[in-house]
């Protein structure tokens, strides 16, 4: 059953001081309201994944690697290869993290991340097809939470984007249903690059990615998935707050303009 | 694609207090769903230590049936409706005033018996009523509903076959009174115009099932008042 979490073991004192600056206008870090924290992308740390992204996001710290396997699809698409997301929030990331079956947090954000890449078709999955039916590729995406100071799905939707652009595949041919590998390594059959905005809404003000301070005392998130068209394909409201409705449409203008630009700098890290 | 205008609803009819020993109760048919929810609380927190001392801590468990579909659903929770009992408690919580109950539990149990796509959306509904049967006291009831895009065209509440051939999907739950955002999703793909309008279409059609609902709690308890407060409505009850 989904409970109401246990409040933030945030000292009242501080969340006071996010709380007293945000009605200045300010942020705890000094950022503007619409200020993205520094964001770092390093692709390939992970040799033996197939591809693999390490973002920093202010301190935020996410490793996502894409292993791709071959598996059987599902009944309802038997021409197309399949794309898992997991999440894991490593106990190294946070005191409160644990091991054990995922959490619905950690299931939200990696639904979240699905979501954006499925709905903007940013892999072409008919390519990924051996033997209809019985054969297809599967892409595992695996996010790792290594050091968690907010905006985690922002930071993991980056992440799962960079590994998979990242991503090489042994070269493959079909022959009579069997997959015959070359010697040639190719990348994904990747044909959009969708990017998740995440802003939160706190005593009133609306900011962009909120660090764990902020987060910790926010009212509520909403997340904004937008393609490379400048299309949104994936939204997400979480927290107990409530936005108005155009609260939520100055979100979703704010979100697709920030996200063309976080779409750039990713895609200039390949050549 | 069932011959509904575009902005048009499905049939939707709204039954309160229908289960004996749940302390509030709700069935909500939405076209072709079929979902009962049923709250029980405010009772004593178990396990103990989950309990909250400022407020009620509120539990939610959204679950599909295994013959609520057209293929077989395994009972085991699945990620979805882990997922989905999440955001449904969001969208909840904001509407209830759980700081008249500090160290006990609300529990929210919303079964789909038959699903037909927006099965959310109508889970919210009912379980709203369910919470107002219960005497919860309530600041608003919270109505939900789903608009989308289907071959280019902004629609009103997706049913099962239009979902699929659909381009996108976008859930809403809405207070009208405190004009309030509980619940937003999305998948598909929409410009920037035709989110915002399917918004306001969603929103729209929430009013109408707001006034639903309010007619549901009336014929429930025959208190015939016009322009009351819903919160009003409940503590009449309780």
């Amino acid at each position: 059953m989904s409970a109401t979490h246990q409040p933030s073991p945030v000292a009242k004192l501080e969340q006071k001081t996010v709380r007293d600056l945000i009605l200045k206008g300010k942020r705890i870090d000094d950022r503007g309201p619409l200020d993205y924290r520094p964001l770092t992308i390093m692709l390939g740390t992970v040799e033996k994944a197939n591809g693999s992204a390490q973002v920093y996001l202010g301190k935020t710290k996410i490793l996502a690697g894409v292993k791709v396997q071959v598996g059987t699809p599902f009944p309802d698409t038997p021409n197309e290869g399949i794309l898992t997301v997991n999440a894991e929030f490593v106990p190294l990331a946070y005191p409160t993290f644990e091991a054990g079956p995922p959490d619905e947090n950690s299931i939200e954000l990696a639904r979240v991340v699905d979501r954006g890449i499925r709905e903007s078709k940013a892999i072409d999955l008919a390519k990924m097809c051996i033997d209809p039916g019985k054969k297809v590729l599967v892409i595992f995406v695996d996010v790792y939470v290594l050091d968690h100071d907010g905006n985690l799905i922002d930071a993991a939707g980056m992440a799962a984007l960079g590994a998979l652009i990242s991503a090489k595949m042994q070269a493959f041919e079909v022959k009579g249903g069997e997959i015959k590998y070359k010697d040639t390594k190719i990348p994904l059959p990747m044909q959009n690059y969708p990017v998740p905005i995440t802003s939160v809404k706190l005593d009133g003000s609306i900011i962009v990615d909120p660090c764990l301070e902020e987060e910790q005392v926010m009212s509520c998130r909403l997340t904004v998935t937008t393609d490379k068209d400048g299309n949104v394909c994936a939204m997400q409201k979480g927290g107990l707050g409530v936005f108005t409705p155009e609260e939520i449409k100055q979100i979703i203008s704010s979100s697709v303009n920030k996200s063309r630009e976080l779409r750039e700098k990713i895609l200039s890290k390949v050549n | 694609m069932d011959g509904r205008r575009l902005d048009e609803l499905r049939p939707i009819k709204l039954e309160v207090g229908i289960l004996d020993k749940a302390d509030g109760s709700a069935y909500i048919e939405h076209g072709r769903n079929k979902i009962l929810a049923a709250v029980f609380g405010p009772r004593e927190a178990h396990p103990k230590h989950i309990a909250l001392a400022d407020r009620a801590v509120v539990k939610c468990r959204y679950h599909m049936a295994p013959f609520s579909t057209d293929e077989r659903k395994s009972p085991a929770p699945s990620r979805r409706e882990l997922e989905l009992s999440k955001v449904i408690r969001e969208s909840l919580e904001p509407s209830i005033m759980s700081e008249y109950f500090p160290r006990s539990t609300i529990d929210i149990i919303i079964e789909v018996l038959q699903a037909d796509a927006g099965t959310r959306c109508a889970g919210i509904t009912a379980a709203s009523l369910a919470l107002a049967d219960a005497g919860i006291p309530l600041r608003e009831l919270v109505a939900a509903c789903a608009a989308g895009k289907i071959d280019g065209k902004v629609v009103l509440d997706l049913s099962d076959i239009e979902d699929k051939k659909g381009d996108a999907d976008l859930p809403v739950a809405y207070m009208p009174k405190s004009n309030a955002i509980g619940l937003l999703q999305m998948d598909g793909s929409m410009t920037e115009e035709e989110l915002k309008q399917a918004l306001d279409m969603a929103i729209n059609a929430c009013k109408t099932i707001y006034d639903m609902q309010r007619d549901a709690l009336r014929r429930k308890y025959h208190i015939e008042r016009d322009e009351s407060e819903t919160e009003e409505v409940t503590e009449v009850k309780a």
